[in-house]
């Protein structure tokens, strides 16, 4: 336990920082900064252990934003930052005429609607059913198998999508061969692969999504059970009347929110499942930025690319945000 | 009779919810089980039977061909190299910090916290960060999957609310007796803290050996690559990767199977210290992370 006795009541240091306010507010601006710098001085080791923090904050967060410049210029890596020529918006008026454009905005908004829709109601449901489990060992139990995959990288979960789904020698396919029925090539058909990455997601996330929902049952008055069962309602009726009704607020913060992220696709995942067969579907924001810029060097026009996302990104947490406080819910920052 | 009759209900529906998330958990637990078996089948046996649910004939062949190879092995220690020195500078760094910024005293706190928070709603991307790196001259060096990863935003916000909840006299005991914060911080801060830093700690391990995208941008050559790399170019890519064994050819098992002992390897450390992560999240102690 924590040991607070020690401290010795009534001993405190002389200059404090109320006490160098005062003297600062006195004198005015030159002894305000003389102030201020013996206020460094003598937290200066608390300053100390903020300052690699601080410095990798700035060099590793802020000097990339610097870098966003290279989107309105015909970016040479050779000419550097200053020797390469001004463009103005050639890059982004390049981009919004491509016909990957809409391709790109296609895809990234599907993949994102079936994440809305098919695996948003997913965790939902799953701790609605946890909840009614009456053996606490059995809870225990599902729960660490469910929560597991979410620590599993996503190189993992394509190569054990491919294990199982490979067209040829995927577990899958052996097992319909052996039975006589034809093989199926679920992960080279266009037409199912925006399901298959949904459900990825679902396998990998829907049990560590659990979490939250869980969190806000577990806030529920049980003496609301208990008034619901003296009015005769049974299990279904007690999570319409009163489960549901507790974690609502969660859920639309968390649906408002996850409309804020629409842009975002996660990177591995579509990379780590894109071959050519699905090229058409399979191209996002990210990944189109890779390819066109490490893979192909146009650094200026990828970089427009990505600050294109990122800002549209941005409006829409913000908005998201907004929308959210404005229900009465608490945002996230 | 009417109340018989919606316990019989009841129970029914009891079961089958049970039955339901039964089925479930099976579905995330079987990919895992089955790559687990089959990679420990003998090979012969896999050869013959196709379908292995339980091997008869037991054996590590397919491990020890990967660990005799040069590459799997090297691979391995990239990412412990990663997972350990990666963990301990970004601990350090961020845990730092955000003390720092639960002490109240600290002069620009807030706007320290603004330029944090700004990080986490906008990103510069991908190609601004890969060219920073490349300026550095890191790239096939694995400082860079370090050195950009070192602190994010939410975790220092994370850290920081826990901070918070340690009552400031605690550390101003120590600074009031001449040690300043840097004492308090060590030797008193941190001690009372271990129990979450070592959760943090966990999350930065777990993060680190899964790391992929950054291998893929920031490293060229194979002999840097760490586990996940290698695995998809062994599992996913058009190219294969040199796995040939040096010196003594030993007839290699199957490729199949040594993909799934591959992924078994990759996968270990994470189940290893999975319950110990458990621990801290079931708690809620993580419940914020998980908004996000």
């Amino acid at each position: 336990m924590i040991d607070i006795h020690h401290e010795k009541p009534g001993r405190r240091n002389p200059r404090t920082p109320e006490s160098l306010d005062d003297e600062a507010g006195q004198t005015g601006g030159r002894s305000r900064a003389r102030a201020a710098i013996a206020r460094l001085n003598r937290d200066r080791s608390l300053y100390l252990l903020a300052l690699p923090g601080i410095a990798f904050f700035l060099f590793f967060k802020y000097v990339p934003m610097w870098g966003l410049l290279i989107a309105f210029q015909d970016y040479s890596p050779f000419a550097g930052i200053s020797g390469s020529p001004w463009i103005g918006l050639d890059n982004f008026a390049e981009f919004f005429s491509a016909p990957d454009f809409a391709l790109l905005f296609r895809n990234t908004l599907a993949i994102s609607a079936l994440n809305l829709f098919l695996f948003f109601p997913v965790p939902i449901l799953i701790s609605l059913a946890l909840n009614e489990l009456r053996s606490v060992f059995y809870k225990r139990l599902i729960q660490t198998v469910i929560y597991m995959p979410h620590f599993l990288s996503w190189v993992i979960i394509a190569a054990l999508t491919l294990i199982l789904f490979a067209k040829s020698g995927g577990l899958v396919n052996l097992a319909l061969e052996s039975m006589g029925l034809a093989r199926v090539g679920v992960l080279t058909d266009p037409d199912t692969f925006w399901l298959l990455l949904t459900a990825q997601s679902i396998w990998k996330e829907a049990g560590w999504g659990t979490i939250v929902f869980l969190a806000a049952i577990a806030g529920v008055d049980t003496r609301l059970y208990d008034a619901a069962r003296m009015d005769g309602a049974g299990r279904l009726r007690q999570i319409w009347h009163v489960t549901l009704p507790a974690i609502r607020g969660v859920v639309i913060v968390l649906f408002i929110l996850r409309l804020g992220d629409v842009l975002e696709v996660g990177f591995e995942q579509v990379f780590l499942m894109y071959n050519g067969a699905v090229s058409q579907v399979a191209e996002v924001f990210d990944t189109y930025v890779y390819r066109t810029g490490i893979e192909q060097g146009r650094f200026g026009y990828s970089t427009a690319v990505g600050l294109f996302k990122s800002l549209v990104g941005l409006v829409l947490v913000i908005a998201a945000n907004r929308l959210a406080k404005r229900m009465g819910e608490e945002g996230v920052y | 009779m009417n109340t018989v009759k919606r316990s019989l209900a009841d129970k029914i529906g009891s079961f089958l919810n049970a039955l339901l998330l039964g089925l479930l958990a099976l579905a995330m637990f079987f990919p895992l089980y089955y790559v687990f078996v089959v990679s420990l089948t003998d090979p012969g046996e896999y050869l013959a039977r196709r379908f292995v649910w339980f091997p008869r004939n037991w054996s590590l062949d397919a491990y020890r061909y990967l660990l005799s190879t040069d590459a799997f092995p090297r691979s391995l220690g990239n990412s412990a190299f990663l997972a350990t020195v990666g963990t301990a500078c970004s601990l350090a760094v961020s845990a730092s910090l955000a003390y720092a910024l639960s002490q109240k005293r600290m002069m620009l706190r807030r706007a320290v916290l603004i330029l944090i928070m700004v990080t986490i709603l906008f990103s510069p991307g991908i190609i601004p960060n890969y060219l920073l790196i490349r300026e550095l001259g890191l790239i096939d060096n694995l400082a860079s999957l370090i050195l950009p990863s070192l602190a994010n935003g939410w975790t220092v916000l994370l850290m920081k609310n826990f901070f918070d909840s340690i009552p400031a006299e605690i550390g101003e005991s120590a600074a009031v007796d001449g040690g300043g914060a840097f004492r308090a911080w060590i030797s008193i801060v941190l001690p009372l803290s271990m129990p979450a830093l070592s959760a943090f700690g966990l999350f930065y391990a777990v993060g680190y050996w899964n790391q992929f995208f950054s291998a893929l941008l920031y490293l060229n050559d194979a002999d840097k690559w760490p586990i996940q790399v290698l695995l998809q170019n062994m599992l996913l890519s058009a190219s294969n990767v040199d796995l040939a064994q040096p010196g003594e050819q030993v007839q290699a098992p199957p490729n199949e199977m040594l993909k799934m002992a591959a992924v078994i390897v990759a996968v270990l450390p994470v189940l290893a210290v999975y319950p110990f992560l458990q621990k801290h999240f079931a708690k809620g102690a993580m419940v914020g992370a998980v908004k996000g």
